[in-house]
């Protein structure tokens, strides 16, 4: 059948089931009631204390075929979901589905004990480098599947996604099994992703390398969801969870872009008091802050909040009051991290209330303006974030989709060209955030309002913005560089993309 | 009239790197120079002044193009003009220039080109960068050797050097040189164009400077990192009080030149011919920048 945005999904794919075609951004109505984990009870004088992952293992009843879940908070310095699955693969379980908010370079570690079986479905945000490429192989038992931050919260919420046992990364944790993020050598700030999964999981493990005198405070995920506590000697490289000192792009090309886009906010319409703003955690994107602040100091407006992943530019706005509120799903560096601990402002989120588009109303639905990275746009505004130039999963879904179709400007940012390569063309090779939900985009050549937008296209007359269609905009980039040549796939279906309502907007063939 | 071309910022890009070359156009610098000098080592040259002219052919840019050749006595400068003459680039800046001869000899070259590839004569503009205290005590005839000059540039680094002297943040040992070569240009009709300040990221001193090189009368200043192409137009742009200004006076000229009135005035000031000129400056930096 062909979908809502034109891509052909097979009727039936292996392994999923029902295969629901995206019909349009909010097309999709839930009905049912939320799951939820099974009723469990911990009497008085009961210890949670686990000597060992082993123990845990067994002590949750982790069987073959059950489905296993972790955070990326400590992304690039998670030594978490490694040694558990390390642990695992030595108790002789196999045919699990691993279901982490995301997966990052440090995992590749565990390729052998997919390649053994002990693992043999995957359902995640993403993935890059040796795990992109094992997913995009066809080696699992069933296609991966591939889902936004707001969507994974929206699976779990709804029991598509039925977690038996996640392992929660925990930097400050007491013997009861209340959590924080902000204390501790593996501090990460926010636990957002894993608020979700500690709700919705049958049994939740806590890893720590950080035990505290009960109780431990603030608490991020309460003692009321967590069954056993595992103390390890590291759970995490602090160089790999969190970066230092944020380093500005000098990179005038992306400063290019991002003056652009605080041109675009400027002019839009949106910009005035009270208004909110997520900032993606690209170059560009991060570079732009720094055009918006001096647009708002220099108009004297003042947001209402911040979103997102957080970096220290947006603490940066949020100490000089600039905004009054940051909701703070995920921590990208040092200062984040701080701020979360020691502003009142800085109010940690779960997955769920970020961008969960089947609750009562996530975060990005309040969302003004956000600007989005992307690894190509085609001509009807479709963006891929997730496979490369060879059709191969080399990127995350995260919540590009969710924050589109929330925020009334989604501001798309990309170089026209990337090495010989045009990154506005016709077709994208696989399509995350459907192009009805992106309204501008941005390159260091020009900029391209979606036509839907008649609003924003004449605001943005007058403003000095080269402006411009987006078939002109392909056409430049084809002109310097070539109309590059359709990835050339097979039948196989290797991965399904779920748009954030569960419903199927593409999927990954496997290339040729 | 082609010398009232604004040349604020003339961002230097080396000639042998394609990703630059393809770029050079996106940042708003008035005049991008393709260096084919010092930029590029000697084992490049070649593989650069053909890249340079492919570039030219090929890539459309938004602005003035301009190739900074070796020196024409050099075993290099001819070849240069030979490979990116037919490709017609807007201007040719010749570095190092001593005497009158050098320019009137690259005219030559560029006449005989034009000719052949049948471009209009004088199509191809040239200027000259002064980088020599012999060069310097020989401005005002560099300026004046050919029609096709607009320009005069001082080469900061190698004048310097020259002097036997090294670089300050307050630039004293380059104010007689500036001096000069401004009374030179100025006195020729053509645009002065201030040396490149090499630490991209002292922008304090780059601003300091290029405040200072404004004040002075210079027209523009090159540059060789895009993000200084910005900070010299910030600078250059008249403020909307000076725009308001210049607008009243040029309304007062028009009004009383319909009514031939012989003495204008305006605040209870006389305007004459050179603040009407003056005027007109900053009106087209304006226009320039809303562009």
């Amino acid at each position: 059948m062909i979908n809502a945005v034109g891509r052909l999904i097979p009727d039936a794919i292996k392994g999923i089931a029902p295969v629901r075609p995206y019909a349009g951004p909010f097309a999709a109505v839930p009905a049912g009631r939320t799951a939820g984990p099974k009723l469990r009870a911990n009497n008085p004088g009961s210890d949670k204390l686990m000597k060992s992952i082993d123990q845990a293992i067994e002590a949750a009843g982790l069987r073959d075929g059950m489905t296993i879940s972790f955070h990326h908070h400590f992304r690039n310095g998670d030594f978490v979901l490694n040694q558990v699955v390390e642990a695992i693969a030595r108790r002789k379980i196999t045919g699990l589905t691993l279901a982490p908010s995301s997966l990052n370079d440090i995992n590749d570690a565990i390729l052998p004990h997919i390649e053994a079986g002990v693992i043999t479905a995957i359902e995640t945000s993403g993935a890059r480098g040796k795990l992109g490429k094992l997913l995009t192989s066809g080696k699992l038992a069933k296609p991966a599947v591939i889902r936004s931050h707001g969507g994974r919260a929206r699976a779990i919420e709804a029991g598509e996604l039925k977690i038996d046992v996640a392992f929660i990364g925990a930097p400050c944790c007491d013997h009861y099994g209340n959590i924080n993020g902000i204390e501790g050598r593996s501090a990460c700030g926010s636990m957002g992703y894993a608020m979700v999964d500690a709700a919705f999981a049958d049994k939740v493990v806590a890893i720590t390398d950080n035990l505290v005198p009960y109780p431990a405070t603030p608490i991020s995920i309460p003692q009321t969801q967590v069954d056993f506590v595992v103390i390890l000697d590291s759970i995490g490289d602090p160089a790999g969870i969190a970066s230092g000192a944020l380093r500005i792009s000098r990179n005038p090309r992306e400063l290019l872009i991002a003056e652009y886009a605080a041109g675009i906010i400027e002019h839009s319409g949106y910009f005035r008091n009270g208004y909110s703003l997520q900032l993606g955690s690209g170059g560009a994107s991060l570079a732009a802050a720094r055009f918006i602040k001096e647009k708002m100091l220099a108009r004297g407006i003042t947001g209402s909040f911040g979103l997102g992943g957080i970096t220290a530019p947006m603490v940066e706005m949020l100490e000089q009051g600039l905004f009054q509120t940051v909701f703070d799903v995920q921590d990208f560096d040092v200062s984040s991290i701080q701020s979360l601990k020691n502003n009142p402002r800085h109010v940690e989120v779960s997955a769920s209330y970020y961008a969960n588009p089947h609750n009562g109303g996530p975060a990005v639905n309040n969302l003004d303006v956000v600007i989005l990275s992307a690894t190509e746009v085609d001509v009807d505004f479709n963006v891929n974030v997730i496979t490369d130039s060879n059709g191969v999963i080399m990127g995350a879904s995260g919540g590009h989709s969710d924050t589109a179709a929330g925020a009334r400007l989604a501001i798309v940012v990309a170089p026209l060209l990337r090495g010989r390569l045009p990154m506005v063309i016709d077709r994208v090779h696989t399509i995350v955030t459907p192009g009805e939900t992106v309204d501008v985009v941005v390159t260091e050549r020009g900029l391209a309002v979606n036509p839907r937008r008649t609003d924003l296209i004449g605001n943005l007359k007058g403003s000095g913005l080269p402006v411009m269609s987006i078939e002109e905009l392909r056409q430049i980039a084809y002109d310097l560089a070539g109309r590059p040549a359709e990835i050339r796939v097979s039948d196989e279906v290797v991965a399904v993309v779920e748009y954030r309502d569960g419903t199927i907007i593409d999927v990954v063939r496997k290339p040729l | 009239m082609q010398q009232e071309r604004l040349r604020r910022a003339m961002m230097f890009m080396p000639g042998n790197n394609p990703a630059m070359l393809q770029n050079a156009g996106i940042y708003g610098a008035d005049t991008v120079i393709f260096d084919l000098e010092d930029a590029v080592a000697i084992s490049e040259k070649d593989a650069a002044r053909h890249l340079v002219a492919s570039a030219i052919r090929r890539l459309k840019y938004p602005c003035e193009v301009a190739v900074r050749i070796n020196h024409i006595q050099t075993p290099y400068g001819l070849e240069d003009l030979k490979a990116v003459l037919p490709a017609q680039p807007d201007l040719i800046r010749l570095p190092k220039a001593e005497n009158a001869r050098d320019i009137r000899d690259v005219d030559e070259i560029i006449a005989a080109a034009e000719k052949a590839h049948g471009f209009a004569p004088g199509s191809i503009k040239m200027m000259a960068a002064i980088e020599t205290a012999k060069g310097l005590l020989q401005a005002y005839d560099i300026a004046t050797a050919s029609p096709r000059m607009v320009a005069l540039a001082i080469g900061g680094e190698d004048f310097v050097a020259d002097l036997k002297t090294t670089r300050s943040k307050e630039g004293t040992e380059l104010f007689a040189a500036r001096s000069h070569l401004l009374l030179a240009a100025r006195a020729a009709g053509i645009n002065a164009i201030d040396t490149v300040f090499s630490n991209v990221n002292d922008e304090e001193t780059f601003i300091a400077e290029t405040k200072l090189i404004k004040q002075m009368g210079f027209d523009g200043k090159s540059v060789i990192n895009p993000r200084q192409v910005r900070l010299v137009q910030e600078i250059f742009t008249p403020t909307e009080k000076e725009i308001r200004q210049a607008e009243r006076i040029i309304a007062a000229y028009k009004d009383a030149l319909e009514h031939n009135s012989g003495v204008i005035a305006l605040d209870g000031k006389m305007i004459d011919t050179p603040i009407v000129i003056r005027a007109e400056r900053v009106l087209a930096y304006a226009a320039a920048v809303r562009r």
